[in-house]
């Protein structure tokens, strides 16, 4: 039987304030455990909750950022449940009235194709403490530095029929909430968490299957990974007479599998009310105005004008549009670069990102800055040094032995342009090489191109890497056709 | 009218602790005021908008600055038990 999966994904991103959504304490990340866990946060007696201007600012934004409506009045609600890193017991969250109400972002699948997909809303919320299992014996320790962090969580519609569209929104909610500046985005540390609902149906079926809730999703890779776990596990399930249990799973990431974490007997039952330590939010329309005046280029937008300004494909600005450093990398590049748009591409996704993935950092965080590699690229462009050379000359850059143009004169590595010198070099290798030359000669002209890959490599050895390739082909080819 | 089961459910989602005994009392008590809550449903309130807070005004919002510093010895003084700076549990594994 052909199956249909259906995916809703919950996203969960820590808002980049400085102080908690309902009390004055830090929320940086890495505190000793409990330093930056305030009387309100720890839910003592007589406390009241007192809100975050700049969290209501940031969801707003995100809201405009999505197409989405603003509702004028908003309302927090307690979720009521119990769990040592929840102190008072409840969760202030948002439940009828969110702050964002319906929006939509654009996808686009592996065929280039655009989907659209819905989002339901998005609310404000408190997030709750950490419970840590080793190193206390058969106890448990709570830090609760992280309890009363802002969070908005963004709830989509389950419009996403494969893990790879899973991706994808994940991937462009990422990237949203980062170029708004309203999120660091940063997934190892639990700023960007995601919870996914997953069903499967018959296809045609208009009806939805039985759902589970997959949690513990902290990459991109774990998403798709597990969702596709989930996703064969359920059709197994099914075809084998079974019924698929609503259930929260937990994906396993070391042995790639989702196990149940708790069924629907003990599902919590929120018992959901208006919060009376709260007032109701109201959000004039001047207020939403002048926010909507402030948001910064959005990925979209940038994406289509990297398409027309520097002419790239749509695969090459979708991923330079990924995060706004690698975008503000990739800019400062090109300006640097004597008009290379293509070739910065090329450099910015290729070398560049390899070497901050081996050593897990972003690219702001990179030791060569897009004004740097804009000077080698300079140097590539004008035939100063060929590519290979220059891949030698980045890695001294990435080892901060100075600039493109320092480390070319410093080492020596300006290409060979003199032909002089290079006809100097494609004479002796030829007087060198007689068995080679010899079988050059007796191979038909389709087997030559082959052959002559041994003299350039000659060459290129004997110029330590320095020849410029096109002249010593031409050279050679001229020199064995005698 | 509420019976055993609910009542037993009520108090587990609240962890509160309900004697054999008390329980018809519960069944009782909270069936009255489930009445008066439906007896209350029955106005029309068609004309009258939903009411979050009976106060008639928006929430009044602080700016975003740190203003609390570490209280923690403070605060774990009245901890029942604490180790290296976290607050001690029970072993809870979902």
């Amino acid at each position: 039987m052909a199956w249909e999966t259906i995916i809703g994904l919950e996203i969960h991103a820590q808002l980049a304030t400085q102080s908690k959504i309902f009390s004055g304490a830090a929320t940086a990340y890495g505190a000793e455990a409990n330093t930056q866990a305030c009387a309100v946060d720890l839910g003592l007696p007589g406390v009241l909750p007192v809100l975050n201007k700049e969290a209501v600012r940031m969801a707003i934004m995100f809201g405009l950022a999505i197409n989405a409506e603003i509702p004028s009045r908003s309302v927090f609600a307690r979720k009521n449940y119990f769990y040592p890193d929840l102190p008072k017991g409840y969760q202030i969250s948002q439940y009828e009235l969110p702050i964002v109400s319906r929006g939509s972002i654009d996808i686009t699948l592996g065929n280039g194709e655009t989907k659209t997909i819905g989002v339901t809303r998005a609310h404000l919320e408190e997030d709750a403490g950490k419970s840590v299992h080793e190193g206390f014996g058969n106890l448990t320790g709570i830090d609760l530095n992280r309890a009363g962090t802002p969070l908005i969580e963004i709830v989509s519609e389950p419009d996403m029929r494969s893990a790879k569209e899973a991706v994808a929104y994940m991937k462009k909610i990422h990237a949203i909430v980062t170029y708004l500046g309203i999120c660091d985005g940063n997934m190892q540390e639990g700023s960007f968490r995601c919870d996914a609902n997953v069903s499967v149906r018959p296809r045609g079926e208009k009806k939805f299957g039985t759902r589970t809730e997959l949690k513990n999703l902290n990459s991109f890779r774990f998403v798709e990974a597990a969702i596709n776990y989930e996703v064969e596990r359920q059709i197994d399930v099914i075809e084998s007479g079974g019924k698929v249990i609503q259930e929260t799973r937990l994906y396993d990431a070391n042995k790639n599998e989702t196990r149940s974490m708790r069924s629907k007997e003990e599902a919590n039952d929120y018992r959901y009310f208006p919060d009376p330590d709260l007032l109701p939010i109201e959000i004039e329309k001047k207020i939403i105005n002048e926010i909507k005046q402030s948001l910064p280029e959005l990925p979209d937008a940038m994406k289509r004008r990297f398409i027309e300004e520097y002419h790239l494909s749509e695969y090459d600005a979708d991923n330079l549009t990924a995060g706004p450093a690698l975008a503000l990398f990739f800019e400062t590049t090109v300006q640097h670069s004597g008009g290379e748009p293509k070739l910065s591409a090329n450099w910015v996704m290729g070398e560049v990102a390899a070497a901050l993935n081996r050593e897990n950092k972003d690219y702001n965080q990179s030791p060569i800055k897009g004004e740097m590699l804009g000077g080698l690229i300079k140097r590539i462009k004008d035939n100063t040094i060929s590519s290979n050379i220059a891949k030698e000359v980045f890695t001294a850059m990435w080892n901060g032995e100075g600039s493109a143009d320092e480390i070319i004169e410093k080492k020596g590595l300006k290409q060979v342009t003199d032909s002089d010198a290079i006809e100097k070099m494609v004479d002796e290798v030829i007087a060198e090489s007689p068995q080679q030359v010899e079988q050059y000669k007796n191979s038909p002209p389709e087997k030559q191109g082959k052959l002559i890959g041994f003299f350039v490599g000659q060459i290129m050895k004997k110029s330590k890497g320095k020849a410029n390739p096109k002249q010593v082909n031409e050279l050679l080819k001229n020199k064995l056709a005698d | 009218m509420l019976d055993k089961t609910d009542v037993e459910k009520i108090a587990w989602l609240a962890r509160l602790s309900v004697s054999e005994e008390d329980i018809p009392n519960y069944c009782r008590d909270l069936s009255n005021i489930l009445g008066l809550v439906e007896q209350m449903d029955k106005v029309d309130t068609g004309q009258v908008s939903p009411l979050a807070h009976p106060l008639e005004l928006g929430a009044r919002l602080r700016p975003d600055v740190v203003t609390e510093t570490n209280q923690r010895d403070h605060f774990q003084d009245i901890a029942p038990a604490v180790e290296s700076g976290h607050y001690l549990v029970p072993k809870v594994i979902e």
